[in-house]
């Protein structure tokens, strides 16, 4: 009954520790288009696809300390980081939860960066289109990141080390 | 004269209880309101079970979508009109956005999208670029009409101001929806002066703003927001209809994959149980036909069907409690057993339901990966995000409110007959705890 909350507090579990709303935000969302069952509705947003479900599931889980919250203030913003506690375990260890093959996503989202991360999962709301397309719209939609040739081509085969991991 | 600019010999007017007149003089506006797929979201309510407590909620997603028209049409005939950062030439697409920005949602949207796993965003762009009246009249427009349309509504169009009127914290599509459900529903929250609100309206690059006078009734309808959440939308006997009606559409779509032969056959639905329906399938249903299923399920074979639907036309609603999942977690695995000993199946009436299965965006200080928050125009041409200059506001956003209930079926619980001493021992688990 609680599976959709397991499977938040397992994605924290098998990253380690998530910095960054936004990080766990496209995380989640880029292992969703891998084809992992997280339910969350995601909607584009300023910094792109973005769930306020998620939000607030991550915010129950915090309530009920199966998840901390660090704070960092970094001057102009502030940074949270995600881990989970030994509640968390607990309860997880309750929970039939076991995703093949999501642990080595994870690791590989979790050593990207928040940038990073954005465009790929930007890219990825728009794979309904063809690549040329994707890209115009990226530029459309996120003009002021003003990302490079040479990083689109990377998050493109990111996206493909990605799909291969999940299939392999 | 292009379709574009073309206007009505007269100016026609929709009598209306939040806005008093909905005003419309652009032919298309007249055309599209006019359109199938916009009359068919009459048929589809704007708050979906909440009727089941507020008698009042019958109003429609039709009322909220022309609301929103009206709002935005106001700031920018109103309001932006002549200013250097509003480009006029945006003005038909903002207001075709507005019009149809619920275009998608289908019959007691939050369930139906549950058990189908749909989007109605989704379904507001197929049917603004698929074979519809709805596409054939923006096309008249341009070719590309549509497909910008469907961009502002999905947020992904390049004017970011074109956008924040729909879609951001402070919104057309909010300022419509807490007035108007305050209205039907009769509550006196959700009340705020968006007569005072639009004329502090400022257009900038790429977001509205609200001049720094315009602070206090800003706070008026972040206070609406929590209110209404928390006393409407989050209601828990509301919760408790739509818990139903998700379970009773979750079991129909079970029996079809098992083979069961329904007394009344669900035509309408047979090609979402099996996920091979196409937009007409879509658009052919509304909560109408919805509710004659039900009305004919009550007297189907199968129990559990029967009795959830009879639950949900005759509002027999499910009991809840308060529950704490941190403490109380191992507690569901008992009485899930101790549900299937008493002969009641637990996948259908023992529901756990938080506030994130209907999240409700609170008003969020634009933290690191949020959304962009509402800013105040400072005399001195600065902006300056609302929460540090209003203590209200600081003094409710960014606090966490959680909220877990259990819900499950009293009266079976209760009743005399079999495995009772089961049921006592299942009950003194659940009210053994907080009744409410």
């Amino acid at each position: 009954m609680l599976e959709e909350h397991a499977k938040i507090v397992q994605f924290i579990t098998l990253a380690g520790e998530v910095t960054g709303r936004k990080k766990l935000q496209k995380m989640v969302y880029i292992a969703k288009k891998m084809n992992f069952p997280f339910q969350e509705k995601y909607q584009f947003h300023m910094y792109g696809p973005y769930s306020e479900e998620l939000t607030l599931r991550v915010e129950e889980l915090c309530n009920m300390a199966f998840l901390t919250e660090k704070m960092e203030d970094k001057g102009s913003y502030v940074q949270y980081t995600y881990t989970c506690t030994d509640e968390g375990r607990q309860f997880l260890a309750t929970m039939e939860s076991e995703y093949p093959k999501l642990d080595q996503c994870i690791h590989r989202l979790n050593d990207k960066s928040s940038r990073f991360l954005e465009m790929v999962s930007t890219l990825l709301y728009f794979n309904t289109l063809d690549r040329e397309a994707q890209i115009e719209k990226l530029h459309v939609v996120k003009g002021k990141l003003n990302f490079t040739e040479k990083e689109v081509e990377d998050a493109f085969a990111f996206i493909e080390e990605l799909q291969g991991c999940v299939r392999a | 004269m292009s379709y574009a600019t073309q206007k009505l010999a007269e100016e026609k007017v929709f009598k209306d209880p939040v806005h008093r007149y909905i005003h419309v003089r652009d032919q298309v506006i007249w055309d599209l309101i006019g359109a199938r797929e916009f009359q068919r979201l009459r048929r589809i309510k704007q708050l979906g079970t909440t009727y089941l407590v507020f008698h009042g909620a019958e109003h429609s997603r039709f009322n909220h979508s022309l609301g929103v028209y009206e709002v935005v049409r106001r700031i920018i005939d109103d309001i932006f009109k002549g200013r250097p950062e509003w480009d006029e030439s945006e003005r038909l697409l903002v207001l075709c956005a507005a019009l149809l920005h619920d275009l998608g949602h289908g019959p007691f949207s939050h369930a139906f999208e549950h058990v189908f796993d749909l989007d109605h965003e989704k379904y507001t762009q197929a049917i603004l670029l698929g074979d519809t009246e709805v596409n054939a009249i923006l096309k008249q427009v341009d070719p590309e009409f549509p497909q910008h349309v469907s961009d502002v509504i999905a947020k992904t169009y390049s004017n970011k101001l074109a956008v924040s009127l729909i879609s951001s914290q402070i919104d057309a599509d909010r300022m419509d929806y807490l007035q108007r459900d305050a209205y039907f529903t009769g509550v006196s929250y959700g009340h705020f002066d968006m007569e005072r609100i639009l004329r502090v309206m400022r257009p900038r690059e790429d977001q509205v703003v609200i001049k720094k006078s315009g602070m206090h009734a800003v706070e008026d309808y972040i206070m609406s927001r929590y209110q209404m959440y928390w006393q409407v939308y989050f209601h828990p006997v509301s919760r408790s209809a739509e818990v139903i009606l998700t379970k009773a559409l979750h079991r129909a779509k079970e029996l079809s994959s098992t083979g069961y032969q329904f007394t009344y056959e669900p035509r309408h639905f047979k090609k979402f149980f099996d996920s091979t329906f196409s937009l007409k399938d879509y658009l052919a249903l509304d909560e109408g036909i919805v509710m004659t299923y039900f009305q004919e399920w009550v007297h189907e074979k199968d129990e559990i069907l029967a009795d959830l639907c009879d639950r949900f036309i005759n509002r027999r609603l499910f009991q809840y409690i308060e529950f704490d999942p941190a403490k109380d977690y191992r507690k569901l695995t008992e009485l899930e057993q101790l549900f299937k000993k008493a002969g009641i199946n637990p996948k259908y009436y023992l529901v756990f339901d938080s506030s994130s299965d209907l999240p409700y965006d609170f008003y969020r200080p634009g933290e690191e990966g949020e959304r962009v928050p509402i800013h105040l125009l400072m005399p001195n041409n600065e902006l300056s995000e609302l929460s540090r200059s209003s203590d209200i506001v600081e003094a409710i956003s960014g606090k966490r409110r959680t909220d877990h209930k259990l819900y499950f079926p009293e009266d079976l619980l209760t009743q005399d007959g079999k495995k009772k001493m089961i049921k006592k021992q299942i009950m003194a688990l659940l009210i053994g705890k907080s009744k409410t």
